[in-house]
């Protein structure tokens, strides 16, 4: 009787749980890598963690301001988000009718995605986090140097309107994630942390008056241009921009 | 019995997992007026979303014009008092960024181990203070907020005012967590990173808050003119 009981507490936990709030996660093995902008000693080592398989749907997004009413579309402070946030919804709490549910979220401000995560126990990947889960494709995990790796996000850099597309509609990468690629840009934790001033005058000389140590922040590897493209956007952004083609997907750490 | 850690479980599962949500403030709905991108007109405003009459582009919305004096138990929707993160203080105390209100904040982000910027940013928030009338220092307040959390505690937050003769009541130093001072940045639009153990970039940013927690002026560089930001710190504090 007991062992029934357990089985269908059991069934209920990893049923009703992870289908209702949690999305699917896998487990990405940490490495060592050199990432397009590095730290002084140019290798970074990224710790296993787990990361969301597919970025956040509308639809997950829906039911996250159905219960958190302060990052509704009108409730939401101007501090934490600009006037695009979740702009083209028909409503607080519908869609607009050109959206999908399984499409990803996008118009969200870094703080509404970073609430996101934190409300589920997880966190935004960091940016070296990202990259390095990032840089596999569909076989080897840092495929960087491959023409077809880069010519595949060179593509979609030119195709309109992916945001619309639903998620898992591009290609499953080595860590079994989908989406990095090919469906809508996304936030990261520290994005602020790009010191990219996006004035080519002022990045070539390193203004050391605007940033502190600037110069030591340099690329690696300029000719990984589909990179540099997410780098220089990061560098552009405020925390409370809503972009149309930017999303989120979140990460947890693995404690053992 | 064991079925009923299970279900303890599922209810610790689900405690965490709900996110509290703060109380938000309604505010009203503010009257918007348009202007010209290019100010063909001056300043000149519009009631309507329309184009501009002399050079046919579209108008933009004028941000709303706040009243520098804040009611007391009111936060505005732009304030800096919505973040909710706690810091601690050099003298060891914790605090809230909301506990600041009432005086006008002069703020900027370094860290003590800094060898580069940092002392120069220190040496204009110094000279900022220098420029105000003694009597006023008292609608003031300014905040060096460490943005290496890990090393800069209280007690060498302490130890860096003493040296640096910023040990006065109108001094305050914030230690936060890690993602607390993210967050902060990315108010302040600060952009940071570390590079090595004891060193970090970052932007060079000082900002001036109204009493009430907005944004009022960015003073960006270093050893800069410093003239505006001491004008714009006098006006809110007359």
């Amino acid at each position: 009787m007991k062992a029934v009981l357990r089985l269908t507490i059991c069934i209920l936990l990893f049923w009703v749980h992870p289908a209702d709030c949690q999305s699917k996660m896998v487990k990405i093995k940490g490495g060592t890598y050199i990432p397009l902008y590095g730290r002084d000693s140019l290798k970074v080592t990224i710790v296993d963690f787990q990361m969301d398989v597919y970025p956040v749907t509308n639809k997950e997004f829906l039911e996250f301001v159905k219960a958190n009413p302060k990052w509704q579309r009108s409730k939401v402070k101007k501090l934490f988000a600009d006037k695009n946030y979740l702009k083209d919804w028909k409503s607080d709490t519908e869609l607009g009718d050109q959206q999908s549910l399984k499409a990803p979220i996008t118009n969200i401000s870094w703080f509404a995605a970073k609430d996101y995560c934190e409300c589920q126990g997880k966190r935004l990947a960091t940016i070296d986090e990202w990259e390095y889960v990032a840089m596999s494709n569909e076989t080897i995990p840092d495929a960087r140097t491959l023409k077809s790796y880069n010519e595949f996000i060179l593509g979609w850099y030119e195709k309109p309107k992916t945001f619309n597309n639903e998620i898992g509609s591009t290609f499953k990468n080595y860590w079994n994630v989908y989406d990095l690629h090919g469906l809508v840009w996304e936030w990261t934790l520290d994005f602020n942390s790009v010191l990219v001033s996006g004035e080519s005058r002022k990045d070539v000389d390193n203004d050391t008056n605007l940033f502190c140590g600037s110069a030591a922040v340099g690329a690696t590897d300029l000719m990984n241009y589909a990179a540099f493209m997410r780098y220089a956007i990061r560098g552009s952004l405020k925390a409370k921009y809503a972009m149309k083609n930017l999303g989120f997907r979140c990460v947890r750490d693995i404690n053992e | 019995m064991k079925y009923l850690k299970f279900i303890v479980v599922l209810l610790v599962l689900t405690v965490i997992t709900a996110c509290k949500d703060n109380a938000s403030h309604k505010v009203s709905e503010e009257e918007s007026v348009y202007k010209c991108p290019m100010q063909c007109e001056g300043n000149k405003t519009y009631a309507k979303l329309e184009a501009c009459p002399v050079c046919k582009m579209d108008l933009v919305m004028v941000e709303n014009q706040r009243t520098k004096s804040v009611a007391d138990d009111v936060i505005s929707d732009e304030s800096i008092f919505n973040l909710t993160t706690t810091w601690h203080t050099e003298e060891g105390s914790t605090v809230q960024l909301k506990d600041l209100k009432g005086k006008t904040l002069v703020m900027v982000m370094i860290y003590t181990t800094c060898k580069a910027a940092c002392p120069r940013l220190v040496a204009d928030m110094r000279n900022i203070e220098a420029k105000i009338p003694k009597d006023k220092l008292n609608d003031l307040q300014f905040v060096l907020v460490s943005i290496d959390p890990k090393n800069d505690t209280p007690a060498r937050l302490k130890a860096f005012a003493k040296e640096n003769f910023m040990d006065g009541e109108q001094w305050t130093f914030l230690q936060g967590t890690e993602s607390g001072v993210r967050e902060f940045a990315n108010v302040l639009a600060v952009k940071y990173k570390q590079i090595s153990p004891l060193d970090f970039s970052h932007s060079n940013i000082i900002s001036v808050f109204n009493s009430g927690g907005e944004l009022v002026h960015q003073q960006e560089g270093l050893g800069v003119d410093n003239k505006e930001t001491v004008d714009s710190i006098l006006k809110l504090v007359q």
